[in-house]
């Protein structure tokens, strides 16, 4: 996976004086994190919910391997066909010889992170093939040849008024002159120019939610209904996942749906729940006359004996997005991955190397509240500590941190000489202070008072006020 | 001395105290106040010679071989004490939830962390649950706002441990902000690593906090608390800036 991460520090300093995008992401706290608040309240089983579904996750990567060959099985028993792609690449060919054996021109996509992960639409693009994206987002993304910026809403980065620009300088050639300013009339024309598409499509390419072992379906859900019309009306349907999306029933799958949705948007369920059983059969009324499943591995099969395993659990609902306090102030575009926030700042590095991705982990302040509203409880703060060990033990920190964090560790195990460091830095810093206040430090202290000040400790360290009087009166 | 008097001074329970580096470093008015309530609360309180850092710059640095040394450290100078208290959120968290994290299962380094986890408390915890502490301190009438430091509250579940002790003061307005429980910015090395992002988060925070009107805002942490008020006194924000302990001992210093 190609990423831009190592420009973090640069492109969140930009997005944090980008006007337009702050208004954007002004949109989160409204939109997802209210709104899960209050599907959770109205829950009472909700934390029961959470654990059943982070039990669910654990046993299904535990047997990862069985599920798979169940699912497997189903979907060829089902008139389907199932593909193994080992990386990103193969995954691609898979796809392009799918479309070549059909003799296809015209692909219908609907979201996935996954064909986002694997770049799969440029490829198709390079093969010759015209392959359009169909959710609305993604849609207005690949308009405008950027990347999305979140997992379930991609365009979060963006305003009414920059998609508007994007479809008046698009549309026209559709015979859109206007250029529009209501959000019905924008979704309107996209549905009207989309409509096309789905007419022509040889071939829909969706993700998929869950795969459900015990039957061979495929579970979707949106709430655009693009993911149907993608399903449904062209001959070919290619189902392009991770392997990590199996469940073992119906059941389970329900509880994890539960929790997706509440937790992505806060809805109790999404407009379209969708479960793809195979082809088309001789007494159904519409469907594709080819089912072909992707599974691709792409690295996540590798990460089952780290200690990141329980990053496999993800359902990508997105909540620990819409939750992180780096996120919804600098957006996702900073991260330079397709997964952005703490899910991407665990799973970045495993997909594309640490070292081009190293900013990542080290971009959380340990707030804990991803893993406090993730659906399956994952321990996002510990896996991206995780990648701090690997980063330390590899030698990727930067010099000047790491022999900080030496220089003070040693210390902490040298007490006088501990005192009398502390004892120059208390003098120091009442030697830059005025009026008992610091406005710049120096080093490392430079970018704290680049916005804030520091308050001069007066007279001596806790410890020899205390060794010298005692406790002291209250006041 | 009456033998009963023997009898209640042998129950006197001592804390150990651990500043944590930030109090002794930058608000040692925040060890003195820990000190009065403790004493205050009836326990002997000794402050061990030799305490440093907990670890936690490395332990979330990723050099887990430092932050291990760092354990042991501490680990050793709090050795005997019948309670340590800490007025720190993110420090107690350290050592009670990390530091069994530290060492492998079963070892005698598992055995001393569980054990100085099991008796190692986060002031406002110990105050409330242990001690039973009811502060008999009185304030002039005065609007404040808590802030809930992120390891504390998530780690610790310290919430309405600090809220009730201050509730139960005389005078004290509690007036909430919005997003009381989203982070300052602060993040110990974050806040080095990526100023900029540090500093919209903590403006951010001072925003909220300006908005309810009160005079002071409270919080268990001394790294927070230097981060919200470094912001707003850069702000010129007539806010001032308590650790809990402060208040709660009648012991601010401006």
């Amino acid at each position: 996976m190609d990423v831009t991460s190592r420009q973090f520090s640069d492109k969140a300093h930009q997005a944090l004086r980008d006007t337009v995008l702050q208004k954007a992401l002004g949109h989160i706290e409204e939109g997802f994190v209210e709104a899960r608040k209050n599907a959770a309240a109205n829950l009472p089983e909700f934390e029961e919910l959470r654990d059943r579904g982070r039990d669910i996750r654990a046993h299904v990567i535990e047997h990862l391997g069985a599920y798979l060959r169940q699912f497997e099985d189903q979907v060829y028993a089902q008139g389907g066909r199932v593909h193994w792609a080992r990386d990103a690449a193969e995954a691609r060919q898979i796809v392009a010889e799918i479309c070549a054996e059909q003799g296809a021109r015209t692909i219908a996509k609907s979201k996935s992170m996954v064909t986002e992960e694997i770049e799969l639409v440029p490829h198709l693009e390079a093969q010759g093939l015209k392959a359009v994206e169909t959710d609305l987002g993604e849609y207005i993304i690949q308009l405008r040849e950027e990347k999305p910026s979140h997992i379930i809403a991609p365009v979060i980065h963006l305003s009414k008024e920059q998609v508007s620009e994007t479809f008046h300088e698009h549309h026209q050639i559709h015979g859109f002159e206007d250029k529009l300013t209501e959000r019905a009339e924008l979704v309107a024309q996209a549905r009207s120019v989309l409509r096309e598409t789905f007419m022509d499509a040889d071939v829909g390419i969706t993700g998929a939610n869950f795969l459900v072992a015990e039957t061979g379906s495929v579970v979707l859900v949106t709430n655009e209904g693009n993911a149907d019309l993608v399903t449904s009306l062209p001959d070919t349907h290619i189902v392009v996942t991770g392997i990590e999306k199996v469940v073992p029933t119906l059941n389970a799958c329900h509880t994890l749906l539960r929790l997706l949705v509440r937790s992505a948007t806060g809805q109790e369920t999404t407009t379209y729940t969708s479960f793809l059983t195979g082809p088309k059969r001789p007494k159904d009324a519409n469907g594709p006359s080819n089912f072909h499943v992707v599974l691709v591995d792409n690295g996540r099969s590798a990460m089952i004996n780290t200690q990141n395993r329980e990053m496999l659990h993800c359902i990508r609902c997105g909540a620990c997005l819409n939750h992180c306090p780096i996120y919804a102030n600098i957006g996702g575009h900073a991260y330079g991955s397709v997964y952005p926030g703490p899910m991407g700042a665990v799973l970045t590095p495993q997909l594309a190397g640490l070292a081009d991705s190293v900013d990542l982990p080290n971009a959380s302040t340990f707030c804990g509240k991803c893993e406090a509203v993730c659906p399956v409880r994952i321990p996002l703060p510990k896996m991206m500590r995780h990648w701090r060990e690997s980063e330390f033990e590899q030698h990727l920190t930067p010099t000047g941190m790491r022999f900080g964090l030496g220089v003070w560790s040693w210390l902490g195990r040298h007490p006088a000489l501990y005192r009398l460091v502390q004892r120059c830095a208390r003098l120091g810093m009442r030697v830059l202070a005025r009026n008992g206040w610091i406005k710049a430090l120096p080093l490392a202290g430079k970018g704290w008072t680049a916005w804030r000040d520091m308050r001069a400790p007066d007279g001596e360290s806790f410890q020899s006020q205390w060794a010298k009087r005692g406790k002291k009166e209250p006041a | 001395m009456t033998d009963d008097q023997k009898d209640r001074q042998s129950d006197v329970k001592t804390v150990a105290l651990f500043a944590t580096c930030l109090v002794d470093l930058m608000r040692p008015n925040v060890g003195f106040a820990s000190a009065c309530l403790l004493e205050q609360a009836g326990y002997d309180v000794v402050v061990p010679e030799g305490q440093t850092c907990c670890g936690q710059p490395a332990y979330n640095g990723g050099d887990r071989r430092s932050a291990r040394r760092a354990a042991r450290h501490t680990m050793a100078i709090l050795e005997g004490y019948d309670y340590v208290v800490v007025p720190s959120g993110s420090c107690a968290a350290m050592i009670c939830k990390h530091y069994p994290a530290l060492f492998s299962k079963g070892g005698g380094d598992y055995r001393r962390a569980m054990e100085l986890s099991e008796r190692t408390y986060e002031l406002t915890t110990f105050l409330r649950d242990v001690a039973h502490y009811a502060p008999n301190v009185t304030l002039e009438n005065e609007t404040i706002t808590y802030h809930d430091s992120c390891a504390g509250l998530r780690e610790l579940h310290i919430q309405s441990q600090p809220r009730d002790l201050l509730n139960s003061c005389e005078g004290i307005h509690l007036a909430e902000m919005n997003k009381p429980d989203t982070c300052c910015g602060f993040g110990g090395t974050f806040c080095i690593k990526y100023p900029d992002i540090s500093d919209r988060l903590v403006e951010r925070k001072a925003e909220d906090i300006v908005a309810t009107g009160a005079t002071r805002v409270v919080a268990g942490d001394v790294g927070c608390i230097l981060n919200m008020e470094g912001k707003l006194h850069r702000q010129g924000a007539s806010v001032s800036v308590s650790h809990v302990a402060e208040i709660l001992a009648g012991m601010v210093e401006d």
